[in-house]
């Protein structure tokens, strides 16, 4: 290779780094903006914030379509580009990650969903166990986040483990809430609107902790090759 | 950036970075060889094992050793004066290189194919003919030359013209005449030197499709610059290396989803993904 090849090469090179870097921060953005409407779907169902709650519904229309500019920017990269090793690990974890964050905004939509058909009524217990768990979670998210930005596997390996010991006490507080929320429906069986309401939003912040759980997984597999879901592994290194 | 450094380039892979094949037999198997062309050393030190009847690409950047290495697979580097050869390369039980060992003899059965088609200036059944011919064969020559331009994937388009020149059709035709060439003779190993680089998309495809059809029956072991073809049409990919001295070492050997999915040499991920080349 002579020297003008070789700039050649890295001057095309680095262009590549550039949108590989453009891409992870529209990612990053995508990521907070979750984050966002998560925290705020919880925060006006808990204050009763009908207008804060519409707001997240509006908004996820916001994080539907960064989903679908982030897909279409994997898309030309891979069709102009086609990346090989490392950078096809990094494009196609980019755009599944995309996918997991686009379904936790549907998750908050849901959540403000279910806080207007509450209308004025209070909450039937006051929420305690509800935003922990949401706390949790969204501490979820961007701990699966960071560990995709690390792109080290060391990194990856130690939030996975971590996230999973998150998820397990999300788990055992949903229970938590389904135990609670059943034994207020017990007491006076009129309660099983209000309750059924609080079960549906307990489900969707379970859920947001499981696609934090898959984002990391993502991670994992951009920095080793290795595909994971729960116990399930495919090493892609191995045919 | 570490990669840049001569010192790291001219580094041989390490061994646990080349793959081996504990519960088959190679076809092929070459063993610490080096090549020279006079006091300049060329390639050094590559031990490659090559499975019966799979595609193994050579992949590197210009000036690597790649098409070096492959001619040392059919003792064509023999045709260079001051080419010389240390190592094995064990085919069919013995080591190719024994001064007992005929060349030509093993440069039939393994046969090669060069980047641009090369068709003798003779008719298109006689490119086809020519090593049985000179093999003494005379008997059901129609029968061989149809069969191997059917194995080459050209006999619908020729077959009407036999006795034109090889010269005279496509690059693409030119290109599977000449494999069919190579095939007539019955080669156990089909050696390409690029063999798609000088063809047109459509050609590429067709060489492409006929490589993986042919690696039923014969092992195809090819030098290619294109990355894409070598994840389409191999089955395992060596990479091969040099620093500033320009020795060529293989630095790494192994399925295609490990060197172009998760490469353990760091200069591997750094080739395939344009970061050196």
């Amino acid at each position: 290779m002579n020297e003008q090849q070789g700039n050649i090469l890295s001057i095309g090179r680095q262009e590549f780094d550039r949108e590989l870097g453009r891409l992870e921060a529209e990612l990053i953005l995508m990521s907070g903006l979750v984050e966002k409407a998560i925290f705020d779907a919880l925060q006006a169902l808990k204050n009763r914030d009908i207008d804060r709650s519409q707001k997240v519904i509006n908004e996820d229309d916001h994080i539907d379509k960064t989903e679908l500019e982030i897909e279409r920017y994997c898309i030309e990269l891979i069709r102009r580009e086609s990346p090989m090793a490392g950078d096809l690990r990094r494009i196609v974890a980019s755009l599944q990650i995309a996918g997991e964050l686009e379904r936790i905004g549907d998750y908050a939509e849901g959540i403000a969903k279910i806080s207007i058909n509450m209308g004025s009524q209070p909450p039937l217990k006051e929420l305690i166990d509800i935003p922990r768990m949401g706390d949790k979670a969204v501490s979820m998210l961007k701990r699966s986040l960071e560990s995709f930005i690390s792109r080290d596997e060391d990194v990856v390996r130690t939030i996975v483990v971590e996230l999973e010991s998150e998820d397990d006490e999300v788990d055992d507080l949903y229970t938590k809430v389904q135990g609670d929320l059943m034994e207020l429906v017990k007491s006076d069986p009129d309660n099983a609107e209000r309750a059924t309401y609080l079960m549906w939003v307990a489900h969707n912040v379970e859920r947001v902790a499981d696609r934090a759980m898959n984002i990391a997984e993502r991670a994992l597999f951009q920095a080793t090759g290795q595909l994971v879901s729960g116990t399930t592994t495919i090493d892609t290194n191995v045919e | 950036m570490a990669l840049n450094e001569t010192d790291l380039l001219s580094q041989a892979g390490s061994v646990e970075n080349i793959l081996r094949f504990d519960d088959i037999e190679p076809v092929l198997e070459s063993n610490d060889l080096s090549v020279a062309y006079g006091d300049q050393t060329a390639v050094s030190g590559v031990s490659l094992q090559v499975p019966k009847n799979s595609v193994v690409s050579l992949i590197g950047p210009s000036g690597c050793g790649k098409s070096t290495l492959l001619r040392c697979f059919n003792r064509m580097n023999d045709l260079i004066p001051s080419a010389s050869v240390k190592g094995t390369v064990n085919f069919a039980g013995q080591n190719i290189y024994d001064p007992e060992v005929d060349p030509t003899e093993i440069r039939f059965r393994i046969g090669m194919v060069f980047q641009r088609p090369n068709p003798f200036p003779k008719s298109i059944y006689e490119n086809v003919a020519f090593g049985a011919r000179i093999n003494g064969i005379t008997d059901d020559l129609d029968e061989l030359v149809e069969t191997s331009l059917r194995r080459a994937a050209v006999w619908d388009e020729v077959k009407d013209r036999l006795n034109d020149s090889g010269l005279s059709v496509s690059g693409g035709q030119q290109q599977r005449i000449c494999i069919a060439r190579a095939l007539a003779v019955n080669p156990e190993i089909v050696l390409m030197d690029e063999p798609a680089s000088a063809l047109d998309p459509i050609s590429t495809q067709a060489i492409e499709q006929l490589i993986q059809e042919l690696s039923n029956e014969v092992t195809i072991i090819i030098v290619t610059h294109n990355m894409q073809q070598a994840t389409r049409i191999s089955d395992y990919a060596a990479v091969m290396m040099a620093g500033e001295e320009r020795i060529g070492r293989m630095i790494e050997y192994g399925t295609n989803d490990q060197v172009f999915g998760n490469p353990k040499d760091e200069r591997t991920e750094a080739y395939v993904t344009g970061r050196i080349g």
